[in-house]
């Protein structure tokens, strides 16, 4: 159960950071910074809707909310200020790129909301707990479940079953041809971008009232989804649900049977996948260019 | 001489600015490693990893066996990273490009996740280090870190003139060749894979040594020296020095030192900011690093003397 949790988590975190990575070949540092500034903005927006005396049932529509403010503006200011300045570099060095703006952020974040924990527990407590084998959970986690199904259906409907999404897995095979077919790529990539981090933005969100919002969060989460979408293959999105699912049971049974390897074993999956599939257990075949 | 330069000139540094010019010593042949490995095109997100054991090695010798000779302590991080570097360059010499990066950084992850739930070695609080000696003899509270220093600068100094001899060799040109192409270096008769793991291996020796050294300097050792924002930090000087002299990561590592500190002095909330912007401003308009600029002023120098 604590995996099942713990998994729908990653899961919704690093979904995000597989899309961009599948559509524009970005492995994206930033993607912590926007999880940690859907954290700090839900948490200071349902703060203030909850001193308010706005209904309490309603701030789980404000954490919505706050995660697509973060992403609309903050998103595109990225991809069109910088990011595609650098398309043409080199992956690795667009990855620096990324860890660069991530700095940036981490500090933004702290010059905004300051070093202080920021605590809003109303949502998670509103809606009770129920059993499962004499074990009371939040029944909030339930919404953190619900969360990473919605958008994982939805991204996966959204890819195969409207243009948009026709158009944009023509653009992931060959951005040059698509652009010749008169498909607008750069409006592609801003709209991946976007959406990228509104996944981001909406993990971080909703996980701000399980926890204390402090400095620090996205460096966290940020490890945690690479290993993730690593072990999944980069850019395959039934890859991110299969490595979230390995890393969140993986965690939950080091948890109960043995602690002392917890963080160490998500990491030695990940080592394991790399060394003997190094694109991941989803990778399809990739023609070798000279 | 630049050595007689560098000990005459520490003797009348002030106390901080001896530890700043340590520190930045031990970065910057971590930074030289790096570098070395950037030259062949790969860029190495776990090089904290070497570092830390490099650390936890020379923090071992003085814990349990009561050993805090300077020189032992970097030939014990050297070896144990030199030795973690032969067993793991195995698997690490196929990859390249954004999986090489990947798979170190999660090579590194593990080593953090041992060590913080490591009681015997002091868990996420890590653990204190015996101050240093010098050949068996202790030297006064006023010369300890004088002594470190001194040290740190001949041995620095030692292992910059191999890495620039080393450069200078049939294997040590061959890595900027792999990084441009490398199918053509394998049709040369050349192995692409064995230069990767002499590079990969030098380069974790080098940062057991830096390790080391930054434990007997801070004199405190932690697990966050594993943690993936400390190899980030190594990146940062290495991009910022550029490729291009062995010099180039000794001037990178001090500068990158002065501005943490001065940043960190003045606005302790926003000194990530003023690093990251740097970095965006050298990939942006110097991608050759600081270095690029002092080699244009000599070759112009050298058209118009």
């Amino acid at each position: 159960m604590d995996g099942t949790i713990y998994s729908a988590w990653l899961f919704t975190a690093a979904l995000g950071l597989t899309l961009i990575y599948g559509v524009m070949k970005i492995v994206n540092v930033t993607h912590g910074s926007f999880y940690a500034l859907g954290a700090y903005a839900g948490a200071s927006l349902t703060g203030a809707w909850l001193a308010a005396g706005y209904p309490p049932m309603l701030s789980y529509v404000v954490l919505l909310v706050a995660a697509v403010l973060v992403a609309i503006v903050v998103a595109p200011l990225i991809e069109r200020g910088i990011l595609r300045f650098m398309y043409a570099k080199d992956e690795v060095v667009i990855l620096l790129i990324t860890y660069a703006l991530f700095l940036i952020l981490e500090d933004v974040i702290k010059l905004i909301w300051g070093v202080n924990p920021y605590f809003i527990a109303e949502p998670y407590a509103l809606l009770g707990s129920f059993e499962v084998g004499g074990l009371a959970y939040p029944t909030y986690n339930l919404i953190l479940v619900l969360l990473a199904l919605v958008s994982g259906v939805g991204l996966m409907w959204l890819l195969h079953s409207t243009r948009v999404g026709k158009l944009l897995v023509a653009v992931i095979h060959d951005p040059e041809v698509s652009r010749a077919m008169g498909i607008n790529v750069h409006r592609y990539y801003l709209a991946t971008f976007t959406f990228g981090s509104l996944l981001a933005a909406l993990a971080g969100a909703f996980t701000a009232p399980t926890v204390s919002v402090v400095p620090g969060l996205g460096v966290e989460i940020i490890v945690l989804s690479f290993a993730v979408v690593v072990i999944g293959g980069l850019g395959s999105l039934p890859g991110a649900a299969l490595g979230a699912v390995i890393v969140g049971v993986v965690r939950s049974v080091s948890v109960h049977y043995w602690p002392a390897v917890e963080l160490f074993v998500i990491y030695f999956v990940m080592a394991m996948v790399l060394a003997f599939r190094p694109r991941g257990l989803f990778s399809l075949a990739e023609p070798r260019k000279i | 001489m630049v050595l007689v330069a560098l000990l005459t000139g520490g003797l009348f540094l002030p106390q901080w600015a001896m530890f700043i010019v340590t520190i930045a010593f031990a970065k910057a042949l971590v930074a030289l490693g790096l570098m070395i490995l950037l030259r062949a095109g790969l860029i190495s997100f776990g090089q904290a990893l070497y570092y830390c054991l490099g650390a936890y090695a020379a923090g071992a010798l003085g814990r349990f066996l009561g050993i805090a000779d300077i020189f032992v302590q970097m030939l014990a991080g050297a070896a144990a990273a030199g030795i973690a570097a032969f067993i793991l360059g195995f698997l690490l010499a196929k990859y390249r490009g954004i999986f090489f990066g990947l798979l170190s950084l999660a090579l590194s992850m593990i080593l953090y996740g041992l060590l913080v739930k490591n009681e015997t070695l002091g868990s996420t609080d890590g653990f204190n280090i015996l101050p240093s000696t010098l050949f068996g003899t202790r030297p006064g509270p006023a010369w300890v870190r004088y002594a470190v220093l001194a040290s740190a600068a001949v041995v620095s100094l030692g292992l910059a003139l191999v890495v620039h001899r080393y450069l200078r060799t049939p294997l040590g040109r061959l890595a900027p060749a792999i990084k441009d192409n490398e199918i053509r270096v394998e049709y040369m008769g050349a192995s692409a894979r064995y230069a990767v793991h002499v590079i990969y291996v030098v380069a974790a020796v080098l940062a057991g040594v830096g390790g080391a050294l930054a434990a007997t300097t801070v004199g405190h050792i932690d697990p966050d020296m594993a943690f993936w924002t400390t190899s980030g930090e190594f990146i940062f000087i290495t991009i910022l020095a550029g490729t291009g002299s062995v010099v180039a990561p000794f001037a990178g590592a001090l500068i990158y030192e002065i501005i943490h500190t001065t940043a960190y002095d003045l606005s302790p909330n926003t000194w990530q900011l003023s690093l990251g912007a740097a970095l965006l401003i050298i990939i942006v308009f110097l991608p050759q690093g600081l270095w690029s600029l002092v080699s244009k002023m000599s070759t112009r120098y050298a058209r118009h003397p």
